[in-house]
């Protein structure tokens, strides 16, 4: 298969790792991988913060990079972004949009997936061959959980990687508080949402907790981090990209 | 211009400014900083919270068609918002051709005075009132207080906010922020001729409680009471209750006043076969509710002899005439997504200054009140009250798609704003982001962020930045980009390798 990659803007910028684990994973399992290099940011965060006129040219933008024929699926390891691509586009282009736009939006929609969506439903692997000898704990983000409605195919793939001791999250579909802007417009009330995570987290001894989507692991990860609570945060494409052969190197998490 | 030309229609007013409670004094995250410190109220709402969590799910979990009724619920309520200005009519006339009386109340003013004009044709300075939102709403209790007339709440839980002399915390729980102590000093100081040695067990609370409201239902001749639903059909009004209190506001004074906000109709009697299953389950988690009263008009001889219908607009029409927000007058005020929203647990319901906090009360406040009614409007900080995780639009019984609503309030707000620093920002990111090479010179440009950096993490940020700072570490940027990353020689190696791995791996399937 022929899979476009959308890096994200916080992957491509911030978090590179989760994207290198992606398009590694996806070559391994024998796929095309292609980076249409035009690609920048999906506008989430502009629609999720009340701005719908101002990401019509990043709509437009995504819809160019990968209408094309050719692309088979469009994969981002992200379940909020693939959430605003399947759920926001259409509401941007229909009020700000022509017509080439709605029609663009409208074919990227249909072939557009989230990491496990893609794994599972098109390409139809659970077992992707991965090694990862550590305790995880999984966080199903909220708009994979509750946009998406990715269900339990992250935790599928999770089940089947070879060595790895998968603990249950305590109130794991909680907000972690992440939410954008919302982190910083009502940082207080995400901070209380955050340390109740983290408890959860921590509670479960696991070294790291894994997600869908670097956003809400930058969060998490930030506040773990900061009270050096001795776990961290890792993308799921990082743990399912790791092999026997080549292991994911896991450095001690400050305490 | 001919003379028949009647202009634009104006736009539906909204609940007048200053009147009410649809309007804290301060904006959400202002007023969230004080409650998320009162330690009482976040362990009392945790636990609370949870536990009706838990019953709920137990309640809708058990039920096989749980999904096919919030569909039918949510269908009729779309039905009726379609075509409510007939089914308000048709409402009207049966409730007349019943013996009652119907009065339209363009906003919360207007229905305070008929109330009190209704109160005072009575000859009546007391009220007993059921718990009513709608009434909370507009201030009714003030207002009568300011004319002299002394309303009895009789919910347990709004006597206690009453008598507190404070605001309800939670659509179905108002007093949620107080625990038994509080209450019973509550009660020592304000009930009268209370024994003195009242102590804390909730069954004696409750006692000391229905000694006074007992002697309310028995002497007051006038109750003012909400409506859950009122059928356009036949007339029928209906309050959903537990504690039986509002059953006897509603048959034992001579004169029931019942203020409804119009969006509470529905076409047919049948349809409370829908509500009647959706309420229950979703606010208390129980499968049914211990009172459910109806009353059509006046029944000679049995009950109230005298019925007044007020129909309260105050600002619904407004929501009725935005093509995507109308879907929040669909709500049944059970309180689920309060129930279930992470915000709302932590911040408690003041935080919202309306009578309707939490994730629907995000949405229907500004939208009732307005949210530009003045400078620096403390309604415009609700929709951004949530970090639209999306738990409200799956417990919601009538399937009411609240962070898209949110969305488009944000929206609406940002629209209405004006050039603000933020709007400049979001479209600089606009423009840099649709442009690939800029895009990748700024992406170049944040590098510069790795100076700043100790142990791999930014600094502290400065403001607006810095609330996310106090309690997160940013990772300092990474070296190299992705892109950059896939254009290097590493890059390229690393996804050669990995094509090869699947060949080898191939071969040596096929060579099993
Ligand atoms: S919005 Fe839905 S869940 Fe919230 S109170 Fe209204 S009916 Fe209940």
């Amino acid at each position: 298969m022929r899979i476009g990659l959308f890096a994200t803007c916080l992957g491509d910028t911030l978090f590179p790792e989760a994207v290198k684990s992606t398009a590694v994973l996806l070559a391994r399992l024998g796929h095309e991988v292609v980076f249409p290099p035009g690609q920048t940011c999906c506008g989430q965060m502009h629609v999720n913060t009340g701005y719908q006129r101002e990401p019509v040219p990043l709509v437009r933008n995504f819809a160019d990079q990968f209408g094309d024929a050719s692309i088979d699926a469009v994969v981002m390891p992200s379940g909020s972004c693939a959430g605003s691509v399947r759920h926001q586009h259409e509401l941007v282009a229909e009020r700000y949009g022509d017509a080439a736009l709605r029609a663009g939006v409208a074919t990227v929609r249909a072939k557009t997936y989230e990491l496990s969506e893609l794994l599972v439903d098109v390409l139809d692997v659970t077992d992707v061959g991965a090694y990862f000898p550590h305790r995880v704990t999984y966080h199903p983000t909220c708009h994979s959980l509750r946009m998406l409605r990715v269900g339990d195919k992250p935790l599928r793939l999770l089940r089947a990687v070879d060595s790895i001791d998968l603990v249950e999250l305590p109130e794991a579909d909680s907000c972690c508080g992440f939410g954008g802007t919302f982190a910083v417009k009502n940082a207080e009330t995400s901070t209380a949402m955050l340390q109740d995570k983290m408890r959860n987290v921590t509670s479960t001894g696991a070294a790291v907790c894994t997600a869908g989507d670097s956003s809400c692991l930058m969060h998490i990860g930030g506040g773990l981090s900061r009270i050096k609570a001795g776990a961290r945060t890792l993308h799921l494409a990082q743990i399912l990209s790791s092999t026997r052969t080549s292991p994911y190197v896991l450095t001690e998490a400050a305490r | 211009m001919s003379a028949t030309f009647l202009g634009m229609p104006a736009t539906p007013p909204r609940s007048p400014y200053g009147t009410g409670n649809l309007r804290g004094d301060r904006k959400f995250p202002a007023a969230a900083h004080d409650e998320l410190r009162n330690e009482q109220l976040r362990s009392n709402l945790g636990r609370a919270t949870h536990t009706i969590r838990a019953k709920r799910l137990h309640v809708t979990g058990e039920l096989p068609d749980w999904e096919e009724l919030r569909d039918a619920g949510s269908a009729i309520k779309t039905d009726t918002m379609n075509r409510l200005p007939e089914l308000l009519e048709e409402l009207e006339r049966n409730v007349t051709a019943r013996g009652g009386t119907v009065h339209w109340a363009r906003d919360g003013v207007e229905a305070n005075e008929i109330v009190a004009r209704l109160v005072r044709e009575t000859g009546s300075d007391e009220v007993i009132k059921v718990k009513s939102m709608a009434t909370q709403e507009i201030g009714l209790n003030e207002h009568l207080e300011s004319l002299g007339i002394t309303a009895h709440e009789t919910d347990l839980a709004e006597l206690i906010v009453q008598l507190a002399h404070d605001k309800p915390s939670h659509i179905l729980v108002p007093a949620i922020h107080r625990n038994r102590d509080e209450i019973r000093e509550i009660f020592l100081k304000e009930i009268p001729g209370v024994d003195p040695s009242l102590d804390n067990v909730p069954a004696h609370l409750a006692g000391a409680a229905r000694a006074y409201l007992r002697e309310k239902f028995m002497t007051t001749k006038v109750a003012v009471s909400g409506a859950n639903f009122g059928i356009a059909e036949t007339g029928t009004l209906s309050v959903v209750e537990s504690e039986g209190n509002g059953r006897m506001c509603l048959t034992l004074p001579d004169t029931l006043i019942t203020v409804m906000g119009i969006e509470k109709v529905l076409p047919r009697y049948q349809d409370l076969e829908v509500f009647l299953q959706l309420l229950p389950r979703s606010s208390t988690g129980e499968r049914m509710n211990p009172y459910t009263s109806m009353w059509t008009g006046v029944t000679p001889g049995d009950g109230p002899q005298t019925f007044h219908l007020v129909l309260l607009d105050n600002g619904r029409t407004a929501a009725l005439a935005d093509r995507i927000g109308r879907e929040a007058l669909n709500c049944i005020r059970c309180s689920a997504c309060l129930n279930v929203c992470p915000v709302y647990e932590r911040a408690g319901g003041h935080a919202y200054g309306s009578t309707y906090p939490g994730p629907i009360g995000a949405v229907l406040t500004p939208q009732l009140a307005g949210m530009h009614a003045a400078k620096d409007d403390p309604n415009s900080s609700l929709p951004y009250a949530s970090s639209l995780c999306g738990a409200c639009f799956d417990a919601c019984p009538v399937k009411i798609d609240i962070p898209s609503l949110l969305v488009e309030l944000r929206h609406q707000h940002t629209e209405q704003s004006g050039t603000t620093a933020e709007k400049l920002a979001m479209k600089a990111a606009g423009a840099v982001m649709s442009r690939p090479k800029v895009y990748t010179a700024a992406q170049k440009a944040s590098r510069l962020g790795r100076a700043l950096a100790r142990d791999g993490k930014l600094p502290a940020l400065p403001p607006p930045l810095n609330g996310w700072s106090d309690s997160r570490d940013t990772p300092a940027p990474p070296k190299q980009s992705f892109r950059a990353w896939l254009a290097s020689a590493e890059g390229a190696a690393a996804m050669r390798e990995a094509s090869a791995e699947h060949t080898r791996d191939q071969q040596q399937e096929d060579g099993k």
